[in-house]
């Protein structure tokens, strides 16, 4: 069994605005353990990015407010002090940000990037930083690193300077590695290549992965356990395959039935969600999916609790009896497929 | 002086854009007005140019009913009554060699010279409010004859493209490469020592006419407004509501002014306070040096110049045009700030502190 | 890199050369002025006049004219004040420089340090009571037209307070060059330094203070805290160091202008013959040649800045270098 390498305990960030108060993220807990590599879905607003960037204290807003914990290797981050923070920062946990233009330093050269991070945490000479920073480009598969070590981000194409984040990144060979979206802002083409990528060397590294997406297809490609967000909110979490196969929540339904596959005989409309994410201000009461959920119940007046309902490791948040979701289910994700119906969505 | 084009609003909270779904159904233009009303600093500031303005422009009434003065005649040989006594307006024993004369002080008495009188015996305060009529008349006209200029300029350049952007863009470079306090040095030496003024064909310009330092100042700094007024005018016309207007065949006219105009207006709303902060601080300067506004017209740097000889027996004769120059400029850039702020899209992302 | 420097070289000489030709078309070809009545000053004699229309060749065509001008200007250098007694105006102008250099040079080491001290301090301080006093000093500073600023600190330093301890070591107003007394030197220009800047501190504290806040929400500053750097280093390494891109132009900017003759108002306030006090006496006494002189010199030293800034630019901004 695989130690715990992170555990989120009731997580809520709030942020104060001119309109109101913004509530983030609302409650959400989650473990990671060694090794694992946990992907979290979830369209704009979910709340995903702003979850992870709390776990390292990323978020600087003099208007936010957090509460909840995050147990690091026995440590409470949320109130370690400033140096304790550092430390982990970067050598315990790091992380790569969506869009590799913008998230590296436009005038230093990236080996001297590399070698900073290197340098702020372990006892290396100036020589020997840069000379395993050459190393890490050519693990990240960077063609002649020993001259691009000096480059400049803005003489890397996107594939490559989010290969240079990567590097980075792994440079103190850190427990867990968050990527926030790595491949949103690259080609398609680009971005099996940044997942085999990551796939590879988190398995050299011996890291942990959270990868953060609102691509299902890029999370059943990496990741081992999904866990699904709305509103702030997670709705569902398990294993890749409980979570695809077995689905049981409505939001994922809604997800997985609107993927086109070719796999399937006949050709149909791909199931919409109706309406629109709620707004954070004034979050619906009850369950925050109910006012779009098809399947909505005098039952989803009261906020559903994130609980185990289906398996033991395979938790959602959503009242329907599990007796009466497979056919709901069906109905939804591929109703071409199920027996006497029209072409209508759920 | 770099104008400060480069400043940029008060920067966002770090709120991922896409968590803010709220929707409100005012206008952008409503929503900056409710913004900028209630940012207080900005509304007093707002107040106090609109009480300097209020002043200058109450100067004949002031000169005529309060103080009962002519403040463009020389009254050298002129008397006032200072508690209960007739004393003449220039004492005796002024200068180095205590032979010369000094005029009389402020008696800080609002109908009787309260600020004093100046070298030729006139009421300094009734000349600070016709001064301060100079100046904010110069001040606001150049500013905003410039901003129009150079944003007509600026949406034909950007608009049009190609040769009709290279000439105008060249021009304006041109105007920008000369330095440009050397640039009003020069003109207006050049324009304002020929006593006759300035004759184009049937244009006539006297050169004690407040048009000639208007003109020049609003020339010297249209680069300064055409740069980043075309800059955001090809951004917006590279924009895809354009290109769906000129899809639906709409005439160039009324692209550059229902579509292109209403988003660069923000940008020359911003720039206009600044620009008059500019505009004044620019016409005291000419004005000081001799080569702005010419007598017998008063303007806020001419009374410091003639303070200049008084500095050190009648201080307030130059210091008292100084600090409505201070308060007038101030003002502004506090406006200018707020108005900035308004209109920052980002701003919802903010928050009052507290 | 060479072509760089090449085609900015070419450039610089284009823009030098428009603008000796606007000079030249400003004071010679105004509608309605005549240049030879100008150029002699007050009271010219018939005599003086014929001389001026045969030295500047007034009845000759137009691009004759400006090749003489340019000729006298800078090649033969006998470019000649009538108003003055026939000085030779460009040495003139070399004899003032020393004088506008120093103003300008300690003016702007004062005002770089404090701008950076305010800027970095305001943007540190956010969010206390600390950041908006710093920036309404630097609103302040301004907002205050800088002639007048000098007359009041003149009116302190040198009447009102002068006799107290605290100015009574203030030199009487006058430059005193640095071979001829240091300790003078600087006594003399340490008011004219803090006056000039004062203007200057107001608008780079502002400048850098939004720059900094601007930059400090950048992805690239979030990364450098995700990689466990201390703040101090994100701040100084990475913050400040982007933030001096545009701090560096617009200061090289300006710089040019002042050393050009644009603390004119400076030098004529605190009595600083240095090259903006000879414009302004020219313009006093309508000098044309002079007028003219230091109106190209000031223009060449702002071009020259502008190459420069441009240059120091690629050297901060690594993405503007030519590949």
């Amino acid at each position: 069994m695989a130690e715990q390498l992170l555990e989120v305990r009731n997580l809520k960030v709030s942020f104060r605005t001119e309109d109101g108060v913004v509530r983030a993220v609302d409650g959400v807990s989650f473990t990671v353990s060694e090794g694992e590599t946990l992907g979290i879905v979830g369209e704009s607003g979910s709340g995903k990015s702003v979850t992870m960037m709390s776990v390292m204290r990323l978020i600087i807003d003099p208007n936010a407010t957090f509460e909840g914990e995050v147990i690091y290797k026995g440590r409470d981050l949320m109130s370690v002090n400033q140096a304790e923070l550092r430390q982990v920062r970067g050598s315990e946990i790091a992380m790569i940000f969506q869009d590799p233009m913008t998230s590296l330093n436009p005038v230093y050269r990236v080996g001297w990037q590399i070698s900073e991070q290197i340098r702020a945490h372990e006892h290396v000479s100036k020589h020997g930083a840069r000379a395993r920073a050459i190393e890490l480009l050519q693990a990240v598969g960077i063609p002649h690193p020993a001259e691009r070590v000096d480059d400049f981000p803005h003489q890397f194409s996107g594939g490559m300077r989010q290969r240079v984040m990567i590097a980075m990144a792994l440079s103190c060979s850190p427990s867990l590695l968050i990527a926030d979206e790595p491949t949103t802002a690259l080609d398609v083409t680009i971005q099996a290549q940044i997942l085999e990528l990551i796939r590879k060397l988190k398995d050299e590294f011996g890291s942990a992965v959270v990868l953060i997406t609102h691509d299902m297809g890029v999370v059943a490609d990496v990741a081992d356990r999904v866990a699904v967000m709305y509103a702030g909110r997670i709705v569902e979490m398990g294993s890749k395959h409980d979570v695809f196969y077995d689905a049981e929540h409505p939001y994922t339904w809604g997800l997985l039935g609107s993927i086109a596959r070719i796999d399937r005989p006949k050709p149909r409309r791909l199931t919409a969600i109706r309406g629109l994410p709620p707004s954070l201000i004034n979050l619906p009461s009850g369950c925050a999916f109910g006012p779009r959920c098809p399947q909505r119940f005098e039952m989803c007046d009261q906020v559903p609790e994130l609980a185990p309902r289906a398996a033991f490791d395979h938790t959602d948040a959503c009242h329907l009896d599990p007796t009466i979701k497979r056919s709901r289910r069906d109905l939804t994700i591929h109703p071409e497929l199920v027996e006497g119906t029209n072409e209508q969505s759920a | 002086m770099a104008i400060a084009l480069t400043e940029s609003a008060e920067p966002p909270a770090q709120v991922p854009e896409d968590l803010l779904l709220e929707v409100s159904g005012r206008s952008p233009w409503a929503l900056a007005g409710r913004r900028l009303w209630r940012n207080r600093i900005a509304m007093a500031a707002l107040g106090l140019f609109l009480l300097i303005i209020a002043l200058s422009l109450a100067a004949p009434l002031y000169a005529h009913d309060v103080a009962k003065v002519n403040p463009f005649a020389n009254n050298l040989s002129g008397t006032t009554v200072i508690d209960g006594h007739r004393v003449p307006l220039m004492q005796q024993g002024g200068g180095v060699l205590k032979l010369g004369e000094t005029p009389i002080g402020p008696t800080w008495h609002l109908t009787n010279y309260f600020l004093g009188a100046d070298q030729q015996g006139r009421d300094v305060m009734a000349r600070l409010l016709y001064g301060g009529r100079s100046s904010l008349e110069i001040g606001v006209g150049s500013a905003v004859i410039c901003c129009v200029i150079a944003t007509v300029i600026a949406l034909i350049a950007g608009y049009f493209g190609g040769v009709v952007d290279a000439v105008l863009s060249r021009l304006m470079d041109v105007i920008w490469a000369f330095p440009v306090f050397l640039l009003a040095i020069s003109i207006s030496t050049v324009l304002l020592t020929e006593a006759n003024g300035l004759s184009i064909g049937p244009l006539h310009l006297v050169a004690t006419s407040l048009w000639l330092p208007t003109l020049i100042i609003a020339f010297i700094y249209l680069p300064y407004v055409y740069r980043p007024i075309r800059g955001h005018v090809l951004s917006v016309s590279e924009k895809e509501f354009v290109q769906a207007g000129i899809a639906q065949g709409a005439s160039d006219l009324r692209l550059i002014f229902s579509d292109i105009l209403p988003n660069v207006v923000s940008v020359v709303i911003v720039l206009l306070p600044l620009m008059i902060a500019t505009t004044i601080l620019t016409e005291s300067a000419l004005s000081f040096l001799s080569i702005g506004v010419q007598p017998p017209n008063a303007s806020w740097g001419t009374i410091i110049s003639d303070g200049s000889d008084l500095l050190y027996t009648r201080p307030w004769v130059a210091i008292a045009p100084g600090i409505m120059i201070v308060l007038t400029v101030l003002s502004l850039n506090v406006l200018g700030d707020g108005v900035r702020d308004a209109l920052d899209p980002r701003a919802k992302l903010r928050v009052e502190a507290g | 890199m060479l072509i760089f420097i090449v085609r900015r070289t070419l450039w610089t000489v284009l823009v030098l050369f428009t603008i000796s030709v606007l000079v030249f078309v400003i004071f010679f070809k105004t509608p309605g002025v005549d240049p030879a009545r100008q150029i002699a000053g007050r009271n010219p004699s018939p005599k003086v006049m014929a001389e001026i229309r045969h030295q500047f060749g007034l009845d000759r065509p137009f691009p004759v004219q400006y090749g003489l001008m340019m000729k006298k200007i800078f090649i033969t250098h006998d470019l000649v004040s009538y108003s003055n007694q026939g000085t030779k105006v460009i040495p003139e102008i070399g004899a003032a420089a020393p004088a506008t250099l120093s103003l300008v040079f300690g003016a702007a080491i004062i005002w770089v340090v404090m701008a950076i001290l305010m800027g970095v301090a305001a943007a540190v301080l956010r969010g206390t009571v600390l950041d908006p006093i710093l920036m309404i000093i630097a609103l302040i500073g301004i907002s205050m037209p800088v002639f007048w600023l000098g007359e009041v600190v003149n009116l302190v330093t040198q009447s009102r307070l002068h006799h107290t301890f605290l100015f009574s070591w203030v030199p009487p107003l006058g430059y005193t060059p640095f071979t001829q007394s240091p300790v003078l030197w600087f006594k003399g220009l340490i008011f004219p330094w803090i006056t000039l800047s004062i203007l200057y501190i107001g608008f780079y504290a502002r400048v850098l203070r939004a720059n900094l806040l601007e930059i400090q929400n950048e992805d690239y500053i979030r990364t450098a805290r995700a990689k466990g750097l201390t703040e101090r280093r994100v701040l100084f390494r990475h913050t400040l160091r982007n933030s001096m891109i545009t701090f560096v132009s617009l200061f090289g900017l300006d710089f040019g202008v002042l050393v050009g003759g644009g603390a004119l108002l400076t030098e004529v306030v605190f009595a600083i013959h240095g090259v903006g006090f000879l414009t302004y006496q020219s313009l006093t006494n309508l000098d044309l040649p002079v007028i003219m002189a230091t109106v190209i010199y000031g223009a060449f030293f702002i071009v020259l800045a502008n190459t420069l800034v441009d240059i120091a630019y690629a050297g901060l901004d690594p993405r503007v270098r030519p590949a």
